[in-house]
């Protein structure tokens, strides 16, 4: 079924801009728009499954009817239309826990705003086929993620949300210089004109340089170890669902996302390119899983547990954009699917680990893990979703992140690269002590005086944690079932294993 | 700003030389933003210029009389919705387009039968005035806000300095 592409940013816009209307008018008023926020996340989840099946391999939306590149386009194809299903399900998630959880700040329907804002803004750089645009998105989803940051309004969390806001900013610039030079090399915004024009005349200094400002812009967005020094406080101080968009789609979307676009389907992968992202990928996932060790804050913990897991996702694509260079297209697939896979399964279990430590603090009021203790018992259902999304993350088999690990595991292995694949292994192996370590002092052992009487907050927060709890389990299908793969994974694999095959697609129609 | 120099003229805002000028020059400065938004598919301008203009004259007496005259003129949450409601103006705008024209943001007005109109004249162009205009309430009741909040704000070891 083909949807009309915008419907996919107008709907959290329109949202975003009738909820604060209805603050101010009592309680009643304030349900509702909690409620029309939940439909408006539902009705997108709705609309990324159905995009699935899409009659095309590439749906070009010309908007206005005016053609490219004259006009502005948007483009759904199999990248896209995975990144969408991601961010669907996520902010359904969030939202559906946030209906309980932000009872505990005031101005909710703004809150509401925001959220719906950043959706709009993610949804946009997934789906715009416009190199300005993607900009502009990145800018809606990343302002208001600034603000969300900081929406406790406490010292810690401003001065965290000022931090992220400079870096954030700093980010953007680098990619609106590149963005410009692009411009003024090829002549054109348009993302496939674009893509044309530089696999013509092949790369001269000007865009080799816009290309390092793309690596520097989105490797801030995505945090990748030497730009990560905003995450650890900015993911946080946020609320806990917001913790869940920012670790789980944020960084993905705006950082993961644009940068693969950009190397793979712009400017074409080199093995330069490929090793530069793949060693990206490796120092991020060992030096955020040693920083992870040592944190005793819950949420710190899983903020550098991201940095290692995004590492992780980098790696799977840059190892499939070096094998690619050098002319091993399969193995190359497989490290390209392992990388995306591994994306998608990030999304789901970081945001549940994430909701699980808002449920926690919720009924504690801490984050120190060395204050807890015990919490098996008063959190039945906290408790039991939380393990398992730890079991995800640390690659315990038939949880989702077992597979996605195995195959960037056989993919290296493949392609001869025996190194990559036992640091694959050992960085799993400390996420599972690093997992173990929040069973252990969260979940186990004695229960302190102090928190003898808590209870577990239920209703819509159990729903949103079982609902990813569940995916949890069962995403090991995607791959396992080849239909599930086939209409899922693979579209997405085959825009990046062709990449250039982007502009083709897109001018040709 | 806003110094406080003349305590005979109430305790706000600057001298009466200045809040005399202000409170004629405020009505042509806003009056020229609206131009500026209804002529934006004509002339250089449009929607995002007319309503930085506007802004501006409330901006102007915000300067001249103080923040809570400007705020007694329009409430903060009346700006609010303003703002919100020159957005889903402009969607709407945008949504027609979808179901009239067949995509979004098509210039559904822009046939002779449903708006006959000629090249230059102020009716003309479609649905590019009305989005101008939806886009000068949006920008000039957010940038109204934007300095308003500003405003308000006062660092703590700034706070009871002054009042």
């Amino acid at each position: 079924m083909n949807i009309p592409l915008p419907v996919f940013v107008a709907i959290p816009l329109i949202a975003a801009f009738f909820l604060p209307i209805l603050s101010g008018l009592g309680r009643k008023a304030k349900s509702f728009a909690t409620l029309l926020a939940n439909l408006a996340t539902i009705s997108l989840l709705v609309l990324a499954v159905l995009a699935l099946g899409r009659s095309e391999d590439i749906q070009v939306y010309e908007i206005g009817k005016w053609s490219i590149p004259i006009g502005i386009n948007m483009v759904l194809d199999g990248l896209s239309s995975l990144l969408l299903l991601a961010i669907g399900v996520v902010s359904t998630a969030a939202m559906l826990f946030s209906t309980r959880y932000m009872e505990q700040y005031t101005a909710k329907p703004k809150y509401l705003s925001l959220f719906m804002l950043m959706v709009a803004g993610m949804n946009g750089v997934v789906l715009s086929g416009d190199l300005f645009n993607l900009y502009v998105f990145l800018e809606i989803a990343s302002i208001a993620s600034y603000a969300l940051v900081g929406f406790g309004c406490n010292n810690e969390e401003l001065e965290a949300a000022f931090k992220y806001m400079v870096l954030g900013t700093i980010a953007s610039v680098f990619v609106l210089f590149g963005i410009g030079l692009v411009y003024g090399n090829t002549g054109t915004l348009n993302m496939a004109y674009a893509s044309k024009a530089i696999n013509t005349v092949g790369l001269n200094p000007g865009l080799a340089f816009a290309l390092a400002l793309f690596v520097a812009g989105f490797g801030l967005k995505a945090a990748l170890v030497p730009f990560h020094a905003w995450l650890p406080d900015a993911h946080p101080s946020a609320p806990a669902p917001i913790s869940a968009m920012l670790s789980g789609v944020l960084i993905k979307t705006l950082g993961v996302y644009a940068l693969t676009r950009m190397v793979f389907c712009i400017f074409g992968v080199s093995v330069t390119i490929g090793w530069l992202l793949v060693v990206l990928g490796l120092v991020s996932m060992v030096v955020g899983a040693f920083l992870a060790f040592g944190q005793w804050d819950f949420k710190r913990l899983l903020a550098y547990s991201s940095i290692s897991q995004v590492g992780y996702v980098v790696l799977g694509l840059g190892l499939g954009a070096t094998l690619l260079a050098q002319g091993h297209a399969a193995w190359a697939s497989l490290a390209i699917l392992g990388g995306l896979f591994h994306l998608v399964n990030h999304a789901v279990y970081k945001s549940l680990l994430f909701l699980t430590s808002g449920s926690v603090q919720m009924s504690t009021g801490t984050r120190q893990l060395k204050q807890m203790g015990g919490l098996a018992e008063k959190l039945p259902f906290t408790r039991t979703t939380c393990t398992i999304a730890s079991a995800s993350i640390a690659g315990i088999p038939p949880f989702s992140g077992f597979w996605s690990k195995l195959i960037l595991v056989v993919a290296a292995v493949g392609a001869g690269l025996y190194w990559i694949a036992a640091i694959i292994v050992f960085v799993s192996l400390c996420t599972l002590i690093m997992y173990l370590k929040v069973q252990r002092y969260a979940f186990l052992g004695e229960l302190p005086e102090n928190l003898q009487q808590i209870k577990e907050h239920r209703g819509s927060m159990l729903v949103a944690m079982v609902l990813l709890a569940v995916l949890c389990s069962f995403m090991g299908l995607l791959v396992l079932v080849p239909y599930l793969r086939a209409t899922v994974l693979t579209p997405a694999v085959d825009v990046l294993t062709d990449g250039l095959l982007y502009a083709v697609n897109v001018i040709g129609k | 700003m806003a110094a406080n120099s003349s305590p005979s003229n109430g305790a706000k805002g600057m001298t009466v030389i200045v809040k005399t000028i202000s409170s004629w020059v405020k009505m042509l400065i806003f009056l020229f933003g609206i131009y500026i938004i209804i002529t934006g598919h004509l002339t250089p301008g449009g929607g995002f210029a007319g309503g930085v203009i506007i802004a501006g004259s409330y901006v102007l007496l915000m300067l001249a009389f103080g923040r809570e005259f400007v705020e007694e003129n329009l409430p903060l949450r009346w700006a609010s919705r303003f703002d919100c409601i020159g957005a889903l103006l402009f969607a709407l705008v945008a949504v027609l387009g979808l179901i009239l024209g067949g995509s979004f943001f098509v210039n559904w007005l822009f046939r002779q039968q449903i708006l006959p109109s000629k090249a230059l004249e102020l009716v003309s162009a479609g649905t590019i005035p009305l989005s101008n205009i939806f886009i000068g309430i949006k920008v000039g009741a957010s940038l109204f806000l934007i300095i308003l909040v500003l405003s308000m704000f006062r660092p703590a070891h700034l706070r009871g300095e002054k009042e």
